[in-house]
C-alpha cells in the first residue's frame, strides 16, 4: 500500500486486532472512511462494533494493526489525546454527561480546560449548540432532570463543542425509550448532512438506510461486507449479511 | 446496562413527590433522637452521682472541676481537628496515589495505606512520640513542640491512612463510563480526577468522613498516656485531688457524656446523610 491511499482517507484501520482476555474481539479489521461521510457499522451483539469506535479514539488499545485519523497516528506511542479529541468526539450509549455540572457546564467544559480556548466564546458556541439540539431552555438545568433523549441530544452538543472533523456514535439510542429515539436521530441526521463525518454504530435499520452514504456488517471480529446501504438491504452478498437481515428487518 | 442506570440513580433519582418532605422529617426525626439520647446520658450521670453517696458533695465537685475538665477536652477538640483537617489533605492525596495510572505511585501508596490502616493508634502515637523531636530550632528561636501538638501529629497517620481508604472506594465508585466520557474530551487522568471524579465523590465521602472524625475523637484520650493534657488527663488529675473513691465512678461517668454529647450527634447526622445518599 502506498502512502497516498492512506492518506486519501480520514479515518483509516488497518488489520486491526484485539482481545480481551483470552476472547478475540477484533480479527483483523481494515476500514478507509473518507471526510465527510457517514458510515453505519451493523452487526449482531458481541461482534465488536463497539470495541471498533473505542479503538478509534484511543480509549480501547489494540494488541496489533494501524489505526490513524488525519494526520495522527492512534496507535503510536507518543499519542497526543489532546490532539486526536480535537479531530475525533464520541457519544456514548449511556450519555455519560457529568450529573454535578449544568447543561451548559457540560457542554462547555472540556474546550475551556482541555482545548484551552477562550470561555465566553466558548461559552457562546456551546449556547448556539443547545438551541441547535433544541435544547437552549435548558442550558441552566442538571443531567438527572432531564429525559433520557434530552440528555443524548445534550452529549452530542458536548462532543460537537470540541469542533472535532469526525463523531462516533455508539448505540446512542439503545438506551433510550422508543419516543425518544426520533428526536436524537432527527439531530444525528442533521449534522451528518451538513458534512460531518460519522461513525455509527446502530440498531436502527431504518436509519442507516435513510442516512449512510455506506454499511458496514462485522460479525466474529471481521468485517464481513461492506456496501452503500441500497445494495446492502437489497441484495448483500454474504451468508452471514442475509441472515442477520432477515432476523432485524 | 440496567445496573449502569441504578448507579446513576441518586443523580438522575427523579424528584418524587413528597421526597423532599420525608427527609425534612428524618432529619427531625434524628434531631429527636439525639436530644433524647443526651437526655438520657445527662439523667444517667446524674443518678450515678446521687447514688454514689447522699450528701450533695460529690455533684458540687463535679461542678468544681468541670473548667478544668473542660479546658482538656478543648485540647481532645483541638488535636481532633488538627488530626482531621490534614488527614483529610493527606489522605485525598494517598488515596490519588493508590488509583494512579503509574505503578510507581500506585504501589506505595496501597503499601502506605495498607500499613498504616492496620497499625494501632496508639503504637503509632507512641512512635510519633518518640520519633518527632521534642524542640525545634527555627532562625535561632528554640520552640518546644507540646507533646498535644505531637500526639496530634500521631493522630494525622491513621486518618490519613483510613481516608486514603474512603477516597479510593468513592473514586471506584464513579461508573466508568464517567472516565471514559472525560477522556475521550482528551482530560488527562489528574484533570479527570480533580474536574469530574472527586467533585461527584463528595457526597459519598462525607458520611464515612464523619463517621472517621467521630471515631478519631473518642481516640484523642490516648494521648493522656504520653503527657498530654487532655480531659482524661485532667480528670485523673481531678480524682488525685479530690482523693475521694466515691468521685471515681461519677467523675468517669460525667466525662464518657462529653465524649458522647459531642460524637453521638455527629454519628446520628452521618447516618442520616448516609440514608439520604443511599442509592435509591
Amino acid at each position: 500500500m502506498t502512502n497516498t491511499e492512506r492518506n486519501s482517507a480520514f479515518i483509516k484501520l488497518h488489520d486491526v486486532y484485539k482481545s480481551f482476555g483470552n476472547s478475540p474481539v477484533l480479527r483483523g479489521v481494515s476500514m478507509e472512511i473518507a471526510k465527510g461521510e457517514v458510515i453505519c457499522i451493523i452487526g449482531p451483539s458481541g461482534s465488536g462494533k463497539s470495541t471498533i469506535l473505542r479503538c478509534i479514539n484511543a480509549l480501547t488499545p489494540i494488541d496489533q494493526g494501524f489505526i490513524q485519523v488525519g494526520d495522527i497516528q492512534v496507535t503510536s506511542k507518543s499519542l497526543d489525546m489532546v490532539a486526536l479529541c480535537h479531530k475525533v468526539g464520541m457519544v456514548f450509549q449511556q450519555y455519560n454527561l457529568f450529573p454535578h455540572k449544568t447543561v451548559l457546564q457540560n457542554v462547555s467544559m472540556a474546550p475551556i480546560q482541555v482545548l484551552k480556548q477562550d470561555r465566553t466564546e466558548v461559552l457562546d458556541r456551546a449556547r448556539a449548540l443547545l438551541s441547535k439540539v433544541k435544547l437552549g431552555h435548558k442550558a441552566d438545568a442538571y443531567p438527572g432532570e432531564l429525559s433520557g433523549g434530552q440528555q443524548q441530544r445534550v452529549a452530542i452538543a458536548r462532543a460537537l463543542c470540541m469542533q472535532p472533523e469526525a463523531i462516533l456514535f455508539d448505540e446512542v439510542t439503545a438506551a433510550l425509550d422508543p419516543e425518544m429515539v426520533g428526536e436524537v436521530l432527527t439531530v444525528i441526521r442533521e449534522i451528518a448532512q451538513e458534512g460531518m463525518t460519522c461513525v455509527i454504530v446502530t440498531h436502527e435499520m431504518g436509519f442507516a438506510r435513510e442516512a449512510a452514504n455506506r454499511m458496514y456488517f462485522t460479525d466474529g471480529g471481521v468485517i464481513v461486507e461492506t456496501a452503500p446501504p441500497d445494495s446492502f438491504f437489497a441484495n448483500p452478498r454474504d451468508e452471514r449479511t442475509r441472515s442477520f437481515l432477515s432476523k432485524v428487518l | 446496562m440496567t445496573n449502569d442506570r441504578a448507579r446513576f440513580g441518586p443523580h438522575v433519582g427523579i424528584d418524587l413527590p413528597g421526597a423532599r418532605e420525608r427527609t425534612s422529617w428524618a432529619l427531625n426525626r434524628d434531631l429527636a433522637g439525639v436530644l433524647l439520647a443526651i437526655l438520657t446520658v445527662v439523667v444517667i450521670v446524674l443518678v450515678v452521682a446521687l447514688l454514689s453517696g447522699t450528701d450533695t458533695g460529690l455533684v458540687g465537685a463535679l461542678i468544681k472541676w468541670t473548667p478544668f475538665m473542660a479546658r482538656g477536652f478543648l485540647l481532645n477538640v483541638v488535636m481532633s481537628l488538627f488530626a482531621i483537617f490534614f488527614g483529610t489533605i493527606g489522605g485525598i492525596f494517598l488515596g490519588m496515589g493508590q488509583l494512579a495510572p503509574t505503578r510507581w505511585i500506585s504501589t506505595p501508596s496501597k503499601v502506605l495505606t495498607q500499613f498504616f490502616r492496620n497499625a494501632p493508634w496508639l503504637v503509632l502515637l507512641f512512635y510519633c512520640i518518640f520519633l518527632l523531636p521534642f524542640q525545634v530550632r527555627i532562625g535561632g528561636e528554640t520552640y518546644t513542640i507540646a507533646s498535644w501538638l505531637r500526639a496530634a501529629i500521631g493522630f494525622t497517620i491513621p486518618v490519613v491512612a483510613n481516608f486514603s481508604e474512603i477516597v479510593r472506594g468513592a473514586m471506584q465508585s464513579i461508573p466508568s463510563g464517567q472516565w471514559e466520557a472525560a477522556r475521550s474530551l482528551g482530560y488527562r487522568w489528574r484533570q479527570t480526577v480533580t474536574s469530574v471524579v472527586l467533585p461527584q465523590c463528595i457526597k459519598r465521602m462525607l458520611p464515612p468522613w464523619m463517621n472517621l472524625y467521630a471515631i478519631l475523637l473518642m481516640a484523642t484520650p490516648l494521648a493522656s498516656i504520653v503527657g498530654a493534657e487532655e480531659a482524661l488527663t485532667n480528670a485523673r488529675t481531678a480524682l488525685q485531688a479530690e482523693s475521694d473513691s466515691r468521685l471515681l465512678l461519677p467523675l468517669y461517668a460525667y466525662l464518657l457524656s462529653w465524649f458522647f454529647i459531642y460524637c453521638y450527634p455527629i454519628a446520628r447526622f452521618s447516618m442520616a446523610l448516609e440514608r439520604r445518599f443511599a442509592v435509591r
